[in-house]
């Protein structure tokens, strides 16, 4: 009994012993934090940008995103999706403005009201590439739709993103060009749901043709012994079919969704189809691979 | 709101329409999940059993940490050496399993069998330490006493496999990596799930999981209804 009560007294001056200590932690780091704050300006805002996995995947806007962030004290939120994604978050509000590359979805999402309007941002172009043996012997065609001819023709393996991304877009629009709608269920024909990184992965190891776009081929090739460009040509300038032309957009999302913010994504649209954040993205990474993962085609580019 | 019941409806229509994209994925779901299930338990609940009644053993002190760690082990980092192992450069490369239903099962039985283990491992040490003694002593086996022990640890064991089972239907990591969610061959309700989101499809996605659940469900009230017919006996 005595020792439950010697117990009970023991808690109860640890509870009273924690008690000062806590007032008096409290005080001071709001006084350190307010410290801190002070100095700098006002709080950064924060802006939303939904975009497409290969912008995020292939160091761009790490590149240029923190001269965006020090002029206007923003902060840029990338969520990095598909493009079928990237569109959704734009229509349910959940982002401030989308860069995306699906033409037709763009166009849609402006006329549907979803977006303010769509700016010309840049272009790379997409390739073609394929197991070394080569077995539906496509290498050096000039035409994507003539390769994929050939390639449904031989029934050789082909890996598709399958995942309404802006690159599986265009795939499915080549393989219409090619007047030959692969059938989903044929056992040559991969629709994986995947990434470009994964899909990739997937062809280099399965002796597969895919569709890929240049910047992801170049920044990963190292990685992907098996694999061959096939179609496409060395850079964009050799690339003999404009159909893999693929355009980059950026879209204001429309503020009347509530909670958008407007003001920033349009400093963010002014900003980013600037001559020199078009020259920064012309330069990017040109040292490494002989030439731009992404050549800069915004209005006031053209027009400089 | 709007989402959510039209999710609900989604996976109604799905299910009363038999769509066959559908019941492709949930026959691929099961075949994993099944196969990996019977393999974990085939060879967990042995190891498990062995691990519980050797507890004087002084290895038991070193190995029986490594399972509990072995229960929380990251399934995207098994699929990533199940993935090497496989690969066209890996040891196992010959196989050609690699984005195949195997090598998920393969995967999926490694995720499951240290929670197997771990748990038909603890529930054997939660029987009475002095059954051993009392069953020896009316001269039983070392079969017999496992035996014995093995029922009276049931309820443990059950346990064991419905965690394990939980824990399979529920993965995508790992076998996102090593099946590659290829439409029509390995694509299951988790990566459909994660694909359908990306997609943007979140009525479809959510759809899927609904009926990700209602099959766990089922196999759980027939797991549970199997314990207690096992208890009334």
């Amino acid at each position: 009994m005595r020792f439950r009560t010697l117990l009970f007294l023991f808690f109860a001056f640890l509870l009273t012993a924690c008690q000062p200590a806590a007032q008096t932690v409290e005080p001071t780091t709001v006084v350190e934090l307010t410290a801190v704050i002070e100095p700098t300006a006002a709080e950064p805002q924060v802006l939303r940008l939904a975009t497409t996995t290969s912008t995020a995947d292939s160091g761009l806007l790490d590149a240029i995103l923190p001269d965006f962030e020090a002029k206007y004290n923003a902060r840029v939120d990338v969520v990095a999706v598909g493009t079928g994604q990237a569109v959704e978050l734009g229509v349910a509000g959940d982002a401030d403005v989308i860069l995306v590359h699906a033409r037709s979805r763009e166009e849609a999402f402006v006329t549907d009201g979803h977006g303010t309007e769509r700016f010309d941002v840049m272009y790379n172009d997409f390739i073609l590439v394929g197991p070394k043996d080569d077995p539906a012997g496509v290498l050096g065609m000039a035409t994507a739709a003539e390769a994929l001819t050939a390639i449904a023709g031989a029934e050789a393996v082909f890996a598709s993103r399958g995942d309404d991304s802006g690159t599986h877009t265009k795939e499915k629009t080549l393989w219409e060009a090619a007047g030959n709608t692969p059938d989903p269920n044929s056992s040559w024909y991969k629709s994986l749901g995947q990434g470009m990184g994964e899909t990739l992965t997937f062809a280099n190891e399965s002796g597969a043709y895919t569709l890929t776009d240049r910047g992801t081929f170049l920044s990963q090739q190292a990685n992907l012994p098996n694999l061959e460009l096939m179609v496409g040509g060395a850079s964009i300038a050799e690339n003999q079919d404009p159909k893999l032309l693929n355009p980059y957009g950026v879209i204001p999302v429309n503020p009347d969704k509530g909670n958008i913010n407007n003001e920033l994504a349009v400093q963010f649209v002014e900003w980013l189809t600037s001559v020199e954040v078009q020259q920064m993205i012309a330069d990017y990474r040109v040292d490494k691979f002989g030439q731009p993962l992404f050549y800069p085609d915004s209005k006031a580019w053209r027009n400089r | 709101m709007d989402t959510l019941l039209e999710a609900f409806t989604n996976a109604l229509r799905l299910l009363i329409a038999l769509d066959p994209a559908l019941l492709e994925i949930v026959g691929s779901t099961l075949q994993v999940t099944g196969g990996a299930l019977l393999l974990a338990v085939a060879a967990g609940i042995p190891v498990g059993v062995g691990l519980g009644l050797a507890r004087r053993i002084p290895a038991a002190g070193c190995v029986v940490p490594l399972i509990y760690t072995g229960m929380g082990l990251p399934p995207v980092v098994v699929g990533l050496f199940v993935y090497l192992f496989l690969s066209n450069q890996g040891p196992l490369g010959d196989l050609r399993w690699l984005f195949t239903l195997p090598a998920m099962i393969v995967a999926q039985t490694i995720i499951a069998l240290p929670l197997v283990v771990g748990l038909t491992l603890t529930a054997v040490q939660a029987v009475d330490s002095m059954l051993p003694l009392q069953v020896r002593a009316l001269g039983a086996t070392r079969w017999q006493l496992a035996w014995t022990t093995l029922a009276e640890a049931r309820a443990g064991l059950f346990a064991a496999i419905v965690a394990a089972f939980g824990s399979i239907i529920s993965e995508v990591g790992a076998v996102m990596l090593v099946g590659g969610n290829i439409e029509g061959e390995t694509r299951v309700l988790t990566t459909a799930i994660v694909l359908e989101t990306r997609k943007g499809n979140f009525a479809l996605a959510l759809a899927l999981g609904v009926i990700l659940l209602g099959l766990a469900f089922v196999a759980n009230f027939a797991l549970y209804r199997l314990q207690n017919q096992g208890v009334a006996d």
